[in-house]
């Protein structure tokens, strides 16, 4: 038991909560849902939990235009037709043209794999209902070869969202969920501790109060989240900023430097300006 | 005991489903929670809450259902000799935790110490919890539960918090009725969204082909689709200035996020009432106006009116000629209304104020009549409500 324990890793920071939902969703070998604000590593969980529990990857990327019979399998019906008018000898065998997709390949997988289905609102709105029986019985059925695909072992699922469209409730009631707050300063300071381990104490706890005082921002359209910050850090460290001018008590400096990773809407810059801006002539006209 | 608590949640308007219970059960079963409250609590979330609007409403209930369950084992606890009781405490503490209870003046004064402390505390907590205030009734009570409590003047971490998890509610503000920002109301506005194939056929339909082709006995007959967009038109009516200023940030929010969802967006000011004219722009709002009646005619029955506004004003600007607070208007703004609302059959009133308030005023109830009770606040949930009654 002790060694199929997701306990976050040395790359990623996982809370209390977080880890018992994978660790039920592994144990009971059943998907977890997992929604949150963009750039709070929804995706980068996956990757994790898979690389923590030493168990092979299985990425099924979502589009709008993904359907869910694609993750299955295809029929690529257009080169058996070129084929039968070419002649080929191929085109007597259907199952030449059965083209496995992600599903499938995590369900043939030796040992038990990690299936990650990303954003899967991004796709129509049937999308998820159409995977219940699969997602359930971890198995399928290949019509034109008249085949049933059941899974080795059972993969662990993990399913992100971004909740541009309601899922189905049949749906949501087969999966664990897991919404997963902005991080508070204390989880943040230790999450960029893990990325950036020679980072400056003060640079660290000044980037933060910089980077919250942003956020507090009234009415930006969108906040800067987790991976911004790591971004900005990052620039930070490159263009070796000191700590002292991220706290400019100055006013005429109060624009975080290198502002541009943190805000990636050019109405926010705008307004983000525009209230340094103010705040800069309230003060000058004080005397 | 799990029974219980699955009604108590059901009845309290989250929606688990037994499948949901089992599932919790089967993980309990295998050992997924451990021993500690916390856990369960975690466990328990990640089963039977799966949407995140749900999950301040989950805490609620939590912290009252269990907090019943923990009085309970107070109650108990007040039933044994008070002897036994300082014992089992004393088994519990280590020699250094009693040899500061032993600085603290003993434990009589202690648990002095401690009553001070809960009750400082359950000020500060608004609605504190009624177990934290008995605790100081029930000294085992307290270890049991509030070890922050007993911990005075210690610095070291027993790993507990004296504030449970769910009573910290972190996630209030995710609470449909609350908050509005402009993801959530394009996730809102997108349920309005009608998909539709008009237009140039520029995309290969694959399915139409392949069967085609099998009727031509195999030579090739390419069928064309013209391209899927959404094909939903939205009128959007936005009263602006006065009392309408208090929800200027709710009202961009929902400008921007419809802006972004719909391709074909009409939208027009006014202020207050709908009267003869509207106009696009606000700095120019006396030179260019666009005729009410030229926009009914200009866009067609199948665009879908949304106003946006409190409906706050005296009822004499909605039912007399010459109502208006602005200009003379020849017809009231009632007539204007009714005009619209005969040309387009699915329109909505969305108003910022809160529901409650709607009733005590009269012009909001006029103008809720006039729509014929299709007035929804503008919240996520009345936004859901109005897309329903739209569609």
């Amino acid at each position: 038991m002790a060694d199929t324990k997701f306990t976050g890793t040395s790359t990623y920071v996982a809370t209390d909560d977080l880890m018992m939902a994978v660790n039920a969703a592994v144990t009971l070998e059943r998907p977890i849902l997992i929604k949150g604000e963009p750039g709070t590593g929804k995706t980068q969980l996956a990757v994790e939990v898979a690389e923590s529990l030493g168990k092979p990857l299985f990425e099924w990327h979502i589009k709008s235009t993904t359907k869910a019979q694609q993750g299955l399998y295809e029929y690529d019906a257009v080169a058996r037709l070129r084929d039968s008018q070419l002649g080929d000898d191929r085109v007597h065998d259907i199952s030449n043209y059965i083209v496995r997709g992600k599903v499938w390949e995590a369900f043939q997988s030796k040992e038990q794999p990690v299936l990650l289905i990303d954003e899967v609102d991004k796709a129509d709105i049937e999308f998820p209902n159409d995977l219940l029986q699969e997602l359930d019985r971890m198995e399928f059925y290949v019509y034109e070869t008249k085949q049933l695909v059941k899974a080795a072992h059972r993969p662990i699922i993990v399913i992100t969202s971004n909740n541009e469209k309601e899922l189905p409730d049949a749906f949501l009631r087969r999966c664990f969920f897991h919404y997963i707050k902005f991080p508070d300063k204390e989880t943040m300071s230790r999450i960029v501790d893990v990325h950036f381990p020679d980072l400056k104490k003060n640079l660290l706890s000044e980037a933060l109060n910089a980077f919250y005082k942003v956020r507090d921002v009234p009415g930006l359209k969108k906040k800067p989240s987790t991976s911004e910050l790591l971004d900005w850090i990052r620039l930070l460290l490159a263009e070796d900023v000191p700590p002292e001018l991220l706290n400019a008590k100055d006013s005429r400096k109060a624009i975080p430097p290198l502002y541009g990773a943190l805000l990636k809407n050019e109405q926010d810059v705008h307004l983000f300006e525009q209230l340094v801006f103010l705040d800069r002539r309230a003060d000058s006209n004080q005397p | 005991m799990l029974i219980p608590f699955f009604f108590v949640l059901r009845e309290g308007g989250l929606k688990p489903s037994i499948t949901e219970l089992l599932t919790l059960l089967e993980a309990m079963k295998k050992g997924v929670a451990g021993q500690s409250v916390d856990d369960f609590y975690f466990l328990s979330r990640a089963c039977l809450v799966k949407d995140e609007s749900k999950l301040d409403r989950f805490d609620r209930i939590f912290a009252a259902y269990f907090k019943g369950v923990e009085d309970s084992l107070v109650d108990l606890m007040d039933g044994l000799p008070e002897d036994w009781l300082k014992k089992q405490a004393e088994l519990l503490l280590s020699d250094e935790e009693r040899a500061k209870i032993e600085a603290l003046g003993g434990f009589e004064a202690l648990m002095k110490a401690l009553q001070e402390r809960l009750d400082e505390q359950e000020e500060r907590h608004e609605g504190g919890n009624k177990w934290i205030g008995t605790a100081g009734t029930s000294p085992f009570g307290a270890y049991g539960y509030n070890p922050e409590g007993v911990r005075i003047g210690q610095q070291g971490s027993r790993n507990r918090r004296a504030t449970k998890v769910w009573d910290r509610r972190e996630y209030r503000n995710l609470d449909d009725s609350i908050e509005l920002g402009t993801r959530n109301i394009k996730v809102a506005l997108r349920r309005l969204r009608k998909f539709a194939r008009e237009g140039a056929t520029d995309e290969l339909d694959l399915e139409d082909t392949i069967d085609k082709t099998a009727r031509n006995a195999g030579l090739l007959d390419i069928r064309m689709v013209p391209e899927r967009h959404n094909a939903v038109k939205v009128l959007l009516c936005l009263d602006v200035g006065g009392s309408m200023d208090d929800h200027v940030r709710v009202c961009e929010e929902l400008f921007s996020a419809a802006r972004t969802e719909f391709k074909h967006l009409q939208y027009f000011y006014f202020h207050n009432f709908i009267y003869e004219s509207l106009w696009k722009d606000n700095r120019r709002r006396h030179g260019e106006r666009t005729p009410t009646l030229d926009i009914a005619h200009k866009y067609g029955a199948d665009y879908k009116l949304i106003f946006v506004g409190d409906a706050t004003m005296s009822p004499y600007e909605i039912v007399y000629a010459g109502g208006s607070v602005e200009h003379w208007n020849e017809e009231p703004g009632a007539v204007w209304i009714k005009r619209l609302l005969n040309t387009y059959s699915k329109a909505i009133w969305l108003n910022p104020e809160p529901k409650e308030r709607w009733d005590s005023t009269p012009s909001t109830k006029l103008t809720r009549e006039i729509m014929e009770d299709r007035m929804f606040p503008l919240t996520i949930a009345g936004l859901d409500e109005g897309i329903k009654a739209l569609r």
